[in-house]
């Protein structure tokens, strides 16, 4: 008999170990999986986890990996701080596209004026964007004590809108025949968030990232605002009773995350995506909830889960494009991950005692 | 080491390796939109890339990657293809224009075949086909089928190839009944069921009896055959498990002897950039099977008219049109130039509402 005990205290051990354990599991199973599509799950494994990295062409892949990394985790560790504290941000991806529009626009409409204002002008707007959109639930649920899941996930589909009617409108390429899209960022030097160094992939985002990394771990672990911030999502009421003002608290979180979320827009939109288009915005914002869940909600982890996620995107699009694997089972393959992980997470909070069977 | 050298080197280790190999062996590569299962658009591309199979055999080898976001990511896919060897990749999106322009320049050695879109480069040709002679053809049909006489108009994205559809089904469905009217929902997307179904319900509930879509699913199908007496054509596709009825007839996108002559010409060694742009005539756009749900002189006229277009003796955009404003367009007689038409961003006379801009 298996029975479930659970633990006095959350096991040390398993907060590190059920990562690894879950990605291990989602091989064996997405193993499967390829098996049965009558593929060979081996190569296909290989594939999605090694060619990227020490593959024939990994010249190419590494820096892609920090390109589609990037945002992941800068949105990611901002998400994290509300989530430790119990502030569930789910509109990150509105954000983006608000950071990216605020961004676009700023560059646009500075077009085609040469001058090394531009690009800090547009980060500032792309911070901006972001953070007010985050605004709206936060001054919401003050107010009016509404539900921050709830408006954030709804801003997501009206940032949307905002976006296609952009791409047709406002910020259209007026040297695009009428077809929908802005000018390239790309070719417009001083707006251009190109590669720092080149040949690595490392361009104003990963720079980004990285230095979020660091500012939420010194944040979390040194400071005080870090320490109310995860005593309010253990806690509450203890919370209170060592003087955090809660509303501070939910309007520093969605904030940040939301400044976070717009400055990953606007250096995708200056960078590798390079236009404002209907289809700019591809699920980061989605995404990285699940990269803050899979690593742990700590920036350490952010990065490392930020980095897994990327070589699963790009690893998943070479077995398509060399093994004929469909779409779908990589979108499967990647869904397994948080399931997997989800379900091992057990392992922390509770203990497997096997038991045989006893007298009544 | 910079990265364009970097590039040049792997295409030129490819470009060695492939003409090493060219004798035995041809890689083309197809980036789709959506799943090759949609029924729709992609799915017919990938029937080209079959054919393509099917006609070269062991001379010729494929790959896909299907479901590609506009965007950062197709460019990664493009790459990709180009660094495993592909000698002509065809990437069969309006939205994967700057992507593919991008990669191009990386890869010279690499042939490139953009769908629908309007920049080439020494190596990026384009194709795309004439839609609008099958809208004409279908307009035709609707305006005599509809009893309501509202049509329903599934748009995705306000472009000019979709406006173009919508005028020319509108202009022949008038000519057919001049009672009609059109009512139209833009969808903003190629391919997504659930919209695509909301779209059609709404617009059934406002009264269409016939729902045209230039989208990519058979949700709208699905959605008409649940109402029962509501009309439908296919898209892109057949989408033949529809007929009789809802569905009626359809309009086919044929890639196939296009593929085919693209791929035969790099194997020939004698690509070159071409902009295509055909139409019924040399079989690009195919008209499907008209189903008994539709009387017989409405086939026949329909027919006529399909002929009239693939012989060259009738073009749907022929005046007198006058734009939405009244202001004239063409007058009697005059056919509309290329030019007009690849970059229409205006409604005929007649059409109610705006283009969302």
């Amino acid at each position: 008999m298996l029975r479930l005990e659970k633990r006095p205290q959350p096991s040390r051990l398993w907060t590190f170990a059920t990562p690894p354990l879950a990605v291990l599991i989602t091989m064996i199973a997405g193993g499967a999986l390829f098996a049965a599509l009558g593929k060979d799950p081996a190569e296909a494994i290989a594939t999605i986890f090694w060619q990227p990295l020490f593959g024939e062409f990994s010249f190419y892949y590494r820096p892609q990996l920090l390109i589609k990394a990037a945002p992941l985790i800068l949105i990611a560790i901002g998400l994290s701080l509300g989530f430790r504290a119990g502030i569930w941000n789910i509109g990150a991806e509105g954000q983006y596209i608000m950071g990216a529009l605020a961004g676009a626009g700023v560059a646009l409409a500075l077009y085609p004026l040469e001058s090394r204002i531009v690009f800090p002008l547009m980060v500032l707007a792309g911070a901006l964007g972001g953070w007010a959109w985050a605004m709206i639930p936060a001054m919401l649920k003050l107010r009016f004590g509404t539900n921050e899941i709830l408006v954030s996930l709804m801003l997501v589909y009206v940032a949307e809108q905002l976006l296609a009617a952009m791409a047709l409108g406002p910020m259209r390429n007026p040297d695009g025949r009428g077809f929908p899209g802005s000018r390239n960022l790309r070719q417009y030097e001083s707006a251009h968030n190109g590669e720092l160094i080149p040949g690595t992939g490392m361009h104003w985002g990963v720079a980004a990232a990285l230095i979020a990394v660091i500012l939420a771990y010194v944040l979390l672990s040194r400071h005080s605002l870090g320490f109310h911030i995860r005593l309010a999502g253990q806690a509450p009421r203890a919370a209170r009773f060592a003087g955090v003002r809660p509303g501070r608290l939910v309007v520093f979180c969605l904030g940040t995350a939301g400044a976070l979320a717009g400055l990953a827009g606007m250096f995708e939109v200056a960078g590798p995506a390079g236009q404002v288009s209907i289809d700019f915005n591809v699920g980061y914002g989605f995404t990285a909830i699940i990269v803050a869940f899979l690593g742990r909600l700590h920036p350490v982890g952010i990065a490392l889960a930020g980095l897994l996620m990327a070589l699963t995107y790009i690893g998943g699009e070479m077995a398509q494009s060399t093994m004929g694997l469909p779409a779908a089972a990589i979108q499967l393959f990647q869904g397994m991950l948080l399931f997997f992980l989800l379900a091992v997470d057990l392992l922390t909070n509770f203990r497997l005692r096997v038991r045989l069977r006893e007298a009544a | 080491m910079t990265l364009t050298r970097l590039f040049t080197t792997a295409a030129l280790a490819l470009g060695l390796a492939s003409t090493a190999m060219a004798q035995d062996k041809t890689k083309v590569g197809f980036i789709y939109v959506g799943p090759i299962g949609d029924g729709g658009w992609t799915y017919e591309h990938d029937k080209g890339r079959l054919a393509v199979e099917a006609e070269f055999g062991d001379a010729v080898e494929t790959v896909y990657q299907e479901s590609v976001p506009e965007g950062a990511d197709a460019e990664r896919a493009i790459t990709q293809m180009a660094l495993q060897g592909a000698d002509l990749i065809f990437t069969t999106s309006f939205g994967f224009m700057e992507p593919t322009l991008a990669v191009a320049e990386k890869f010279p050695n690499v042939k490139f075949e953009h769908a629908t879109g309007y920049k080439t480069a020494p190596n990026v040709s384009t194709y795309s086909a004439r839609f609008y002679e099958g809208r004409a053809v279908q307009g035709h049909i609707a305006g005599k089928m509809t009893k309501s006489n509202i049509i329903g108009y599934i748009a995705s994205y306000p472009i000019p190839e979709v406006i173009r559809g919508i005028n020319s089904a509108y202009i022949h469905a008038k000519k057919a009944n001049p009672d009609v009217e059109f009512k139209i929902i833009w969808a903003y997307t190629w391919f997504d069921p659930a919209k695509e179904a909301d779209a059609a319900q709404a617009l059934i509930e406002q009264g269409a009896d016939v729902i045209l879509q230039h989208t990519d699913s058979t949700a709208p199908q699905a959605a008409a055959e649940k109402a029962g007496n509501v009309v439908t054509f296919g898209q892109a596709s057949d989408m033949a498990e529809y007929a009789p009825f809802p569905r009626v007839s359809s309009i086919i996108d044929d890639w196939a002897p296009y593929y085919i002559a693209r791929t035969r010409a790099v194997i020939d060694g004698t690509w070159e950039t071409t902009e295509t742009w055909d139409g019924i005539g040399p079989g690009m756009v195919a008209i499907g099977e008209i189903t008994d749900a539709v009387p017989a002189d409405v086939k026949a006229e329909a027919l006529a008219m399909k002929d009239a277009m693939a012989r060259g003796e009738y073009h749907p955009f022929t005046g007198p049109l006058n734009k939405q404003d009244g202001s004239v367009w063409l007058t009697e007689g005059e056919v509309a130039d290329d030019g007009t038409l690849l970059g229409m961003d205006f409604y005929v006379e007649g059409l109610t509402g705006q283009i969302p801009n």
